[in-house]
Order: structure tokens, then C-alpha cells, then sequence
């Protein structure tokens, strides 16, 4: 118990130290966009004919820095301890797979529900979104960071150098973000994007958080609910695997 | 029961000319059982398997077959246990820059299970000469102080089986004292200890008992005495300015100008002096010195060369 928890502390304390980097940053980020996008569509976009286009904005941008954050969290902890060698201190403790997992994506949760936390504050000075239902707000925030902070954690495991991690960060994470309807209702999608919207497991993720705000969603939250839990559990079982049989990290 | 025991351990890694050749063999049906309390040395050069055998015992590496077992614990399949009982001291110097000395050692000790370390880890940074280091960030730390850093964090969990690999690399002589009073202090408290070195000279000094590992086999296990006798009982040393004849330099270990010959008895040495002046060269600063485990190690490689030329890539 003692051993999890220590981890789990460790890798909070972690990023907290470089808090300015690890949260002040991706708040900023987020505000940005917040003050791009809802200066130039304001006054052109209604979304669902009766959200403004800011407020609409403001839960997808909260939802995006959640699951950017928890991914950055888990991936880029790892490939440091891989490069820097200090890795060897956690391979030489009795500490099993499970340890590991609970440690690396209960770390990435709260750092991803820290800055999406930030996010919220912040951006409730431009548009104060409301809350038709905070328990969908709560699950999707902690289940999509959960999902995020396994794929980190995969993705930390698997790369060797920093180029590789960036590269799945900028290939594969980034634009599934970018195009889950984190700027824009699905809706407002020709069909055929509409279709290619719905396999995007980041469209659930983005589509339920909202539907906590709005009542309103392109997808049945329980439908998104389903997909992100069946997503996580296959992440969740890949992940424990591979701490399990030391993938790249026992040779 | 034993401290550490290795039961025909192999590690093969596969060739990197692809998996039609023949795989290497860091290591080749080891066996090797040391006691508890034992203050015990792995000696051999470089590539000899050393680390690899202890990355098997620590669990960073796994072994192709054979088994190996730490206080009764297997490392494989009971590995929780037998990480609790070993304290294994990494030959790179690394470190975690987030962190403060003391920071790193609590979550060292957390990692353990250990709860409320305070007192063991206050005692730790004062022997290893750390504690005004204590708030300092890893980066701030000298080499020295790091590889020391390297030493507590091993032994935050109090280890009853201590493993150093290379401890002593670039390590200046005071911090090489300290530390060893150090380690042979926990060895005279009952802790085993597994050291690798290339500092002979240390080996000799410290460990009861030593093997010596060439190409991933044992050439030599015995008690370091028994292997300091059974070595050509003197040595023959002196000065030249000039090259030895090729069949004398074939007999001598040559460092520079010092030259030094094996030697049994007064005659042998005798007959290489001579050997000397008939050759025309005028050896200085002759002296006759007892054999050392450089000595031994240089003999058992050589006796070894033929016989592991065969395995070698």
C-alpha cells in the first residue's frame, strides 16, 4: 500500500515542482484559443441555436487540456527516467505491475483535472458555461484523464527517444483532439465527416463532458460512457501487460 | 541458507548479424552459491558478464535459464521478497533531478514499504558524509557525492544482501576509504556483501572470496588467500629504458618501463637477469615482491585465453 501511494506522490510532486511548465502553461494555451476562436466566430456561430459560441467552447477546451495534460503527465515522466537512467531506482523495488499502473494514471488524473480545473476558472471570466449535470462532468473529466494517462503510459514504455514520443503526440494524439468537436458541434459536419467523427473514441470523451454543461450532446452520454469505459479497459489491460512482462523496461 | 545462489544461469542475447548465427552468450551455465555474511568478489574485464549477472540478480535483466535465488527467494517468481533483501548499488551514476537528497531517499524507502525512515536515513547521510547535502537538489551533487547518493539509496530498506557494482570507479582515494569503512562496517554487522570491481588491489583487501568470470564463465572461485598461493609465489620487478627480446617480453607484463616476471624460486629469477644482461639491457630499481591478485587475475585470463577463444563473437 505504502509502496503505490509513494509513487502516486512522487509523480504529483513531480510536475507540481514544474508547475509553471505543467499547468500555468497549458492554461494559457487553453485562454488563447478561447480568445482567438470566440473573437472571430462569436458573433457568426450559434451552436445547438441557442449556446453562444464561447460557452460552447469553454467545456471543450477544458476537456482538450484534461486529456493533453493526462497523456503528458504519464509518457513524458517515464521517457525521462528511461533517458536519464533513474528509472533503475523503481526497477530495483518490489513493486508489482499494478503499483506502477494505479501510480503513473492516478498521477496523470490529477494533473489532468488540475489544469482542466484551471482552465474552467480561468475561462469563466469570458463565458460562464452552465451545469445542467455535474456528475457527467466529473466521470468523463476523470474517466478521459484515466484513458489519457494510460495511453501515456503506453507511450512512455514504448518509445526510446523523445522524437518518438513527440511524434505520437503530434500525429496521433493532437488530431484526434483537434477533430473530436473540441471547436464545433459534429452536427455542423457533412455526413460523411459525421460518420468519421463517430469511430474518433476522442469525440465521446469531448461530446459527454459537454452534455454535463448543456444538456445537450451529437451522442447519447451513455453511449459515450460506454465507449470511453470500453476504452479504457482495453488501454487498462494492454498497459498492465506490459509493466507486467517489463516491455523495453527489462531486458 | 544461502545469501545468493546461482544455479547454471545463461544469458543469450541474439546475434545482431540476425538469428541464423549463433547467439552471444553474456553468460554460460554459472553457478555460484555465497553465504550469508560473506564479503564476496566478482572479478573479470570488461564484457565478462559481471553486470549482467548482477542485473539478473536485481531483476533488470532476465535470465535465458537457470535459476537464482536471493535469502531463499526466487528472483523470478517471488521477486517482491527478493528485492526486499537486496540492496544493489547501479554502476551508471545516475539520479533524479526533480528531487532533493533527502526526498529521494524517502521515496526510495516508500518504494520499500518502509514508512517513517527519518532516523535510518539521518544515520545513513552521516556516514556517507551527506547530511549538510540533504536539502540539496541531485543536480547540485558532485560525482562523488552522487555515487555515495547511490550507496543510501541502496541501503534505505536496510538490505540484509548488499550488491556494489563498480563502486569505486572514478572515485577519488578519500571517498574510496570512507566508503569501504563503510561497507565493511555492514559486513562486520552480519549484511553479505557482493562487490565487482577493477581495482584489484580492493578485492584483495576486502573480499573473503573471489571468482573471476571471463567470456560468461567462472575460471576461478576460491578463498583469496588459497588463490594468492596457488599463484607463482614471487614476482621479479624492475626498470628498463630499452624493449625487452621478443621471447623474454612474451614470458613479462610490461607497464611502461616497469617489467615484471613470475617467478618461483632464486634460480628462475637468476636466469631472467641474465637473460636481461646477455640481451645487452641494464635493468634499475630491481626488487622481488610477493604476488598479488593482479597477478593471479593476469594468470588465470591467460591460462583462459585458449580455451574461450572458440565462444568469443
Amino acid at each position: 500500500m505504502t509502496g503505490w501511494r509513494t509513487l502516486f506522490y512522487k509523480e504529483v510532486l513531480r510536475f507540481w515542482k514544474v508547475g509553471f511548465q505543467t499547468v500555468a502553461a497549458p492554461v494559457l494555451t487553453a485562454i488563447l484559443y478561447l480568445l482567438i476562436f470566440g473573437h472571430v466566430l462569436e458573433d457568426h456561430v450559434k451552436v445547438y441555436n441557442t449556446i453562444s459560441y464561447t460557452a460552447f467552447l469553454v467545456p471543450g477546451l477544458v476537456m482538450m487540456s484534461v486529456l493533453q495534460n493526462a497523456f503528458a503527465n504519464s509518457s513524458s515522466s517515464l521517457i525521462q527516467s528511461k533517458i536519464m537512467g533513474n528509472l533503475v531506482f523503481l526497477l530495483l523495488t518490489p513493486l508489482s505491475h499494478w503499483s506502477w499502473f494505479f501510480a503513473y494514471v492516478a498521477s496523470s488524473v490529477v494533473r489532468g483535472l488540475v489544469v482542466g480545473f484551471g482552465v474552467l476558472v480561468v475561462t469563466s471570466f469570458f463565458a460562464v458555461p452552465s451545469l445542467v449535470a455535474p456528475q457527467w462532468i466529473v466521470a468523463f473529466a476523470i474517466l478521459g484523464a484515466a484513458l489519457l494517462g494510460t495511453l501515456g503510459l503506453i507511450a512512455g514504455l514504448w518509445a526510446e527517444k523523445f522524437d518518438q514520443l513527440a511524434a505520437f503526440q503530434n500525429f496521433v494524439i493532437m488530431p484526434m483532439t483537434f477533430l473530436s468537436g473540441v471547436f464545433y458541434s459534429i452536427g455542423s459536419l457533412p455526413p460523411f465527416w459525421q460518420k468519421v467523427s463517430h469511430v474518433n473514441p476522442f469525440f465521446y470523451m469531448i461530446d459527454g463532458f459537454r452534455f454535463g454543461f448543456f444538456g445537450i450532446s451529437d451522442a447519447s452520454p451513455w453511449l459515450s460512457l460506454g465507449i470511453l469505459s470500453a476504452a479504457l479497459l482495453v488501454a487498462s489491460a494492454v498497459a498492465v501487460h506490459l509493466l507486467r512482462i517489463g516491455y523495453k523496461i527489462r531486458s | 541458507m544461502l545469501a545468493i545462489s546461482f544455479q547454471s544461469v545463461s544469458k543469450a542475447y541474439p546475434s545482431p548479424r540476425g538469428p541464423s548465427h549463433n547467439a552471444f552468450m553474456a553468460l554460460d551455465a554459472v553457478s555460484l552459491d555465497i553465504e550469508q555474511g560473506e564479503f564476496f568478489g566478482l572479478l573479470g574485464p570488461n564484457g565478462a558478464g559481471k553486470t549482467t549477472m548482477i542485473s539478473i540478480l536485481a531483476g533488470l535483466t532476465r535470465a535465458t535459464s537457470g535459476r537464482v535465488m536471493v535469502l531463499g527467494s526466487d528472483v523470478q517468481t517471488d521477486y517482491a521478497q527478493a528485492r526486499r533483501k537486496l540492496g544493489v548499488v547501479p554502476q551508471e551514476l545516475v539520479f533524479d533531478p526533480f528531487f532533493n537528497v533527502r526526498e529521494a531517499l524517502l521515496f526510495q524507502s516508500g518504494y520499500f514499504g518502509v514508512r517513517n525512515n527519518g532516523a535510518w536515513i539521518d544515520e545513513l547521510l552521516e556516514s556517507l558524509g551527506l547530511t549538510d547535502k540533504a536539502g540539496a537538489n541531485m543536480r547540485q551533487l558532485s560525482g562523488g557525492m552522487k555515487r555515495r547518493m547511490l550507496v543510501a539509496q541502496a541501503l534505505v530498506h536496510k538490505p540484509p544482501v548488499i550488491v556494489l557494482d563498480e563502486p569505486t570507479a572514478g572515485v577519488d582515494v578519500e571517498l574510496r576509504q570512507t566508503l569501504w569503512h563503510f561497507i565493511a562496517k555492514l559486513n562486520k554487522q552480519g549484511h553479505t556483501v557482493l562487490l565487482t570491481t577493477h581495482y584489484l588491489e580492493e578485492a584483495e583487501a576486502l573480499c573473503g572470496r573471489i571468482a573471476m568470470l571471463k567470456s560468461g564463465r567462472v575460471v576461478a572461485l576460491d578463498r583469496t588467500s588459497e588463490l594468492l598461493k596457488a599463484a607463482s609465489s614471487n614476482v621479479l620487478r624492475f626498470k628498463l629504458d630499452a624493449e625487452l627480446p621478443p621471447a623474454l617480453a612474451a614470458k613479462a607484463r610490461v607497464t611502461g618501463r616497469i617489467v615484471q616476471f613470475p617467478a618461483h624460486d632464486a634460480l628462475e629469477i637468476e636466469n631472467y637477469l641474465s637473460a636481461v644482461r646477455e640481451a645487452g639491457l641494464r635493468a634499475e630499481d630491481v626488487e622481488i615482491r610477493k604476488a598479488d591478485l593482479e597477478d593471479v587475475f593476469l594468470d588465470v585470463m591467460t591460462q583462459h585465453r585458449d580455451s574461450v577463444a572458440g565462444v568469443a563473437p
